[in-house]
């Protein structure tokens, strides 16, 4: 077993990596929000309040298309409808005061999510969520004002490999979930379900449909109950 | 982009990041919902894992990200060491002029 110490150096090291990555992809959106012409104040505002990399990035690529607000808005509504799912799923780490509730779904991002998931013991999958959320938070808006500020380009984040490293972490977190049958049906289904509907539908709803997937794993026999 | 279009996606995004919290939190869930968010986490990481690694927007792409994905597959491996391995391979393939 893994003393307390190691388990709490783990969440803390793997949401420093995590972090590392999005406090390049919030300075790189710092620089393209305002050479898209929006304030410095909207900028941050932006990853204050909505604090979604995919949507912010979208909202910015249809305003500097020359796309009208109201398809920026729905394109990043679409992106996020994910986190309807992804916050069921994580409701289990947010138990407690309403106010706690509330201030934890903020934290809610794919990455908080994933590694919290990864985590087989209920109390570290907790911490993990809100280390993880917390250190999001932080860098991703210190990294908004910083490339809001200095507005410089500092290259695309995509020719460094940086675009790369999300879907790696996210099988590496992945992998270790599919210890049942299933859970590895869920997952099949979920992933043929999202690369489906990708050519068919703004991106974001392959990803809620893909919630979908998890009801063909309770067909199957195996499955475990201790499920979370 | 005016301030009012702002708050209605900020205020969007955090109805769909609340709305499982808020509602469900602090209360016992019925067996078969329980069944289902078991299963959940399985599929929204595939399908995450899915769409980074081969949708580029609404088009179906085969780039380096892929590759830079198997990394992942790569048994007992620190985080960390995925992580890293994964963004010096793709940076690595797209040096060598591949998408």
């Amino acid at each position: 077993m893994p003393t307390d110490d190691t388990v709490r150096g783990r969440a803390a090291r793997n949401a420093l990596t995590i972090g590392a990555y999005a406090a390049v992809f919030g300075v790189s959106f710092g620089v393209l929000a305002t050479s898209a012409d929006l304030s410095v104040a909207q900028t941050c505002a932006l990853s204050l309040l909505v604090f979604a990399g995919g949507a912010q990035f979208a909202v910015v690529g249809v305003l500097a298309a020359g796309g009208a607000t109201a398809a920026a808005v729905v394109s990043g509504l679409l992106l996020n409808s994910r986190y309807l799912a992804f916050g069921m799923v994580v409701t289990p780490f947010l138990r407690g005061s309403v106010a706690r509730r509330a201030l934890g779904a903020q934290l809610l991002t794919d990455e908080s999510a994933a590694l919290a998931l990864a985590e087989p013991d209920a109390r570290e999958a907790v911490r993990t969520y809100w280390v993880t959320g917390v250190v999001l938070y932080l860098v991703w808006n210190a990294g908004t004002l910083v490339g809001a500020l200095v507005g410089e380009a500092i290259g695309d984040p995509a020719t460094l490999g940086l675009d790369a490293a999300l879907p790696a972490a996210f099988l590496a977190l992945l992998v270790p979930l599919l210890r049942d049958r299933p859970r590895r049906v869920a997952a099949l289904a979920g992933a043929g379900l999202a690369l489906l509907l990708t050519p068919v539908t703004p991106p974001g709803v392959p990803i809620l449909a893909a919630a979908l997937g998890g009801l063909a794993g309770l067909r199957v026999p195996g499955g475990t109950r201790d499920a979370r | 982009m005016s301030w009012a279009a702002l708050l209605v996606l900020a205020a969007g995004t955090y109805a769909c990041r609340a709305a499982g919290p808020l509602l469900l939190g602090g209360r016992e869930l019925p067996p078969r919902l329980d069944a289902v968010l078991g299963l959940l986490p399985a599929a929204l990481l595939a399908a995450l894992v899915a769409t980074q690694t081969f949708a580029d927007g609404t088009a179906l792409a085969l780039d380096a990200r892929a590759a830079a994905a198997a990394v992942a597959l790569w048994r007992g491996a620190p985080f960390v060491a995925v992580v890293l391995v994964g963004t010096v391979t793709a940076a690595l393939l797209r040096l060598a002029g591949l998408p």
